[in-house]
């Protein structure tokens, strides 16, 4: 019951939904960048939506399946193959044991997420299996995948499936993935300190593009644009900060904060993402370039909404379709 | 403070974290988990409510008394890479540092910038020192800092800005507990100065 890596990837970490409780003692939540391809992965696997997945960046572990599992992968399209067939995104694939996942190219965002039915063993630390790389805990060993390393999986589900004769198939439906990722400009409300930039910088705010720079990670994405300014003076009086804080540096430059985020910081928020883009932004690369929209708290709000009922929309469906064709609710656990 | 402690102890739904700063307290809230079990509110105007609720309720919650927290610090040259430069500085001895260091009760104003690094004031008038122009790449785990009116302590070996005075044998972090940081928000703190012989016998090999 495990995967073997036999090549890392340059960061492959266990993430579930995120360490939360534990920020006023200045340990930040961490988690899946994108969770709503952690979702949608688990989703199609029959897995509860916040269960533990494999978040992989380009280049992505090679993993040797030791064991037939049910899996599904979601968010960037890294050309995944099997035994030189490609393996499609959104929709479950049953591999078979002794077949090897390799990923040959970086077509379209930044991380994809592997969920595997039952879900990964993982060490959890203070309620969550993210890995928290800083202190070494949660996730496989507190820290990235390495060569040899063996994920253990979760008791084996019962595969009403056929096996595989060799490779991997592909279970006949995928999730629809139309309005859940949207490519307008990134959406964010306002932030403490908006009115304090001045009345250029205001404009460029939101009428400039802005580029991803190379040194953007899980931690934050350093921005490049126009130098903008505020009325401020001095230093600001520190305080919390969280996942899509647009914070304004002091050589005029943007960076946003992401999972990996200092839960407090000192410097001027002009923003925050909203939770609905945040999965856009997690999947955007260093080089890719995009604009800034305001919106306001209540249409925030309702942007959300929307995107969960899509979601649950594709969670019912996908239930519908695992049920029917396993035939058993054994399957999937509720 | 008063208003976290309070804030803490209600156990609200779609409350992820309560973080107290400086002059500041901030929220994070599961919108999500709000919308579906109360269809048609919105989850922001929710969360506006109880913290007015709060506020206008917290007079008649009695305050609870801060922990005080005695930490020992030896201030052994080989333990302070800064004392000398921050003694000289200020025209104080090394003497009168630890003393000026160690008077003071100190309060937790915020944890933030790593796990369990507390934000700690404020330092005597005399002991107000800018942070070093060009951060060290390594401070060990203990070391205890100052930087402007606040005073610290690195829980973990880190990059780090502040003027190093000594150190601490006590592990301010520890992964294996189940509440990993020593120091909590609103703690009230007070320093006693070691020998380098306390020190070593009090650190945990």
């Amino acid at each position: 019951m495990s995967i073997r890596v036999q090549k890392p990837g340059l960061l492959d970490t266990l993430q579930d939904r995120g360490r939360y409780g534990y920020q006023q003692s200045g340990i930040n939540p961490g988690g899946a960048m994108d969770r709503l391809a952690m979702r949608v992965a688990n989703m199609l696997v029959g897995n509860d939506p916040g269960t533990a997945v494999l978040e992989m960046h380009f280049p992505a572990a090679v993993l040797l399946f030791e064991t037939t599992t049910l899996i599904a992968l979601s968010g960037a399209d890294f050309s995944p193959e099997m035994e030189g067939r490609e393996v499609p995104l959104h929709q479950p694939v049953l591999v078979n044991r002794g077949t090897v996942l390799q990923c040959k190219k970086q077509r379209k965002g930044a991380r994809t997420y592997l969920a595997v039915a039952g879900g990964f063993e993982s060490a959890e630390w203070l309620h969550s299996a993210s890995t928290q790389l800083q202190v070494k805990a949660g996730g496989f060993a507190g820290r990235a995948l390495q060569k040899q390393d063996s994920l253990l999986l979760k008791k084996p589900q019962p595969y009403p499936f056929p096996e595989p004769s060799q490779g991997f198939v592909t279970l006949p439906w995928r999730a629809d993935m139309n309005g859940l990722y949207q490519d307008g400009p990134v959406r964010c409300i306002a932030g403490n300190e908006l009115d304090n930039l001045d009345n250029p910088s205001r404009q460029l705010l939101t009428d400039a593009v802005f580029q991803i720079t190379r040194g953007s990670d899980r931690m934050g994405y350093r921005l490049q644009g126009p130098e903008l300014h505020t009325n401020l003076a001095g230093e600001l009086v520190s305080t919390a900060v969280t996942r899509g804080t647009i914070q304004l540096l002091p050589n005029g430059q943007l960076i946003v904060l992401m999972a990996d985020h200092q839960t407090t910081g000192g410097y001027p928020r002009l923003g925050h993402v909203t939770s609905a883009d945040l999965p856009v932004l997690a999947q955007k690369q260093a080089g890719e370039e995009f604009g800034l929209q305001l919106v306001s708290v209540s249409e925030a709000e309702k942007i959300l909404r929307e995107q969960e009922m899509n979601l649950q929309q594709l969670q019912n469906a996908c239930n519908f379709r695992l049920d029917q064709y396993s035939g058993s609710r054994s399957f999937i656990k509720t | 403070m008063r208003l976290y402690r309070y804030l803490v102890t209600q156990k609200a739904e779609g409350v992820l974290d309560i973080i107290p700063a400086y002059t500041s307290l901030t929220v994070v809230y599961d919108p999500l988990l709000l919308s579906r079990k109360y269809p048609g509110r919105s989850p922001y105007g929710m969360m506006q409510n109880w913290l007015q609720q709060s506020v206008a309720h917290m007079d008649h919650v009695p305050e609870q008394a801060a922990r005080r927290m005695e930490i020992p610090v030896c201030y052994d040259r080989s333990l302070a890479p800064d004392m000398d430069t921050l003694a000289d500085m200020h025209r104080l001895s090394v003497e009168e540092v630890i003393h000026l260091h160690t008077v003071t009760i100190y309060r937790v104003y915020m944890i933030g910038f790593l796990p369990g690094f507390a934000y700690m004031g404020s330092v005597q008038e005399k002991l107000i020192t800018p942070r070093k122009a060009t951060p060290r790449t390594r401070v060990p785990a203990g070391s205890v800092g100052i930087a402007g009116e606040q005073t610290g302590i690195y829980p973990l070996d880190s990059p780090g800005g502040w003027q190093l005075i000594g150190q601490t044998p006590l592990q301010l972090f520890d992964v294996q507990q189940a509440n990993p940081c020593l120091l909590q928000p609103g703690d009230e703190v007070q320093f006693y100065p070691v020998s380098l012989a306390e020190f070593q016998k009090l650190k945990k090999p």
